[in-house]
């Protein structure tokens, strides 16, 4: 298994306020990985960094051993916790729009899940209710063969139904090699898709373990384990 | 059958079972391609990895067996299928006279009631719920 992500003392200030604060965390390649904490806990600062959008105040973030920039956002694809596209876009615009950036975008995988999805691709992103365009997104995301995903609150805001849809997209769809990190507070929902657990804890990575050893080791699910951690 | 998974224990060995229960059950029969483990993971609603540690499993004890590049198939040897079939059958008798035994039934008293238990739901007298004696066989 070789290191897709790896952070030391990676710091974030943000006029004074410490998001991340010297966090330390390696990711390996092949993993589904759960970045688990409350709000204000580094989550989004994180994947920020990562996908080039946020430079750290100090220390490092490499991926693939590259510090992110475009060699690296090649690689990445990253879905953002707020609707990231023009409202006034057709779905079908968009998928041209992603097939001419990114050279890893899979045009016929994008329509063939909508299509199933019964996402008609004439619509616009504002004619959509949360969870259909939530759904647009993912797909979108979903879609290109990146070698690291970073997923931010994906299932955020959506029904239970639209969730379990939206968490079988991202295992039925990431490439086999690749590392898909899904920052998330709804921990119940994403569990049983998880191979890591990170938990978040004023940006430091206070856990960083396998899904299943975790499970034996306090026999119970990680969302009581979670529970217990941040219970302060 | 339907997946289901319990995220307070571990999910691997939860997919084993299944799985194998399938496999006596004959929901999936001997010689049958299954589906690939992502396919398989999807439907389960779990991480493909976790999937794949229970084929690995299912291969060693030899009820499952891949063939490179054609996939994995449910074993043929359908005397394998109807030993672990028995084991498990055996192992589901013990639990349930051990219980009874633990509530005072002997061997005998426990055959009976199971008897009685098998007319009364046997007997569609009434439009009461059905209990089902099929539940969550926890070990």
């Amino acid at each position: 298994m070789s290191e897709i992500l790896n952070c030391r003392g990676l710091t974030k200030r943000y006029s004074g306020k410490l998001a991340l604060d010297h966090l330390d965390l390696s990711l390996e390649s092949g993993r589904v990985v759960g970045l688990l904490g409350p709000n204000g806990s580094g989550k989004t600062t994180l994947l920020k960094i990562a996908a080039g959008l946020l430079t750290p105040t100090s220390g490092s973030l490499l991926i693939d051993g590259k510090e992110p920039g475009k060699a690296t956002k090649a690689a990445v694809s990253y879905l953002p916790d707020r609707q990231a596209v023009a409202p006034e876009m057709r779905v079908a615009a968009l998928i041209q729009k992603f097939s001419d950036f990114f050279t890893d975008f899979d045009a016929g995988q994008a329509e063939t899940l909508l299509k199933d999805m019964a996402i008609d691709l004439n619509l616009r992103m504002k004619e959509m209710s949360k969870g259909m365009a939530d759904k647009v997104q993912i797909v979108l995301a979903m879609s290109r063969k990146a070698r690291l995903y970073l997923l931010d609150e994906p299932i955020g805001g959506v029904d239970p139904a639209a969730r379990e849809r939206i968490l079988k997209t991202i295992i039925a769809n990431y490439n086999p090699e690749a590392t898909v990190v899904i920052a998330t507070h709804l921990i119940t929902d994403v569990e049983p898709v998880l191979d890591d657990i990170v938990f978040l804890k004023d940006g430091q990575a206070v856990l960083h373990q396998d899904a299943e050893t975790l499970r034996e080791k306090y026999d119970e699910s990680v969302d009581e384990r979670f529970k217990e951690v941040f219970s302060c | 059958m339907k997946w289901h998974i319990d995220v307070h224990q571990p999910i691997y060995p939860q997919l084993l079972r299944q799985i194998e229960r399938r496999i006596l059950a004959g929901e999936y029969q001997p010689g049958e391609k299954l589906k690939s483990v992502r396919d398989l993971a999807e439907e389960a609603g779990v991480n493909p990895n976790t999937m794949q540690r229970a084929m690995r499993d299912l291969e060693q004890s030899g009820l499952v067996h891949a063939r490179r590049t054609l996939g994995r198939f449910v074993t043929e040897d359908t005397a394998l299928i109807a030993k672990n079939r028995h084991k498990l059958a055996e192992k589901t008798m013990q639990t349930f006279l051990i219980q009874m035994k633990e509530m005072g039934f002997s061997s005998e008293q426990a055959i009976d009631q199971l008897r009685l238990f098998i007319q009364d739901r046997e007997q569609p007298s009434d439009g009461g719920e059905e209990k089902s004696l099929e539940g969550e066989n926890h070990e």
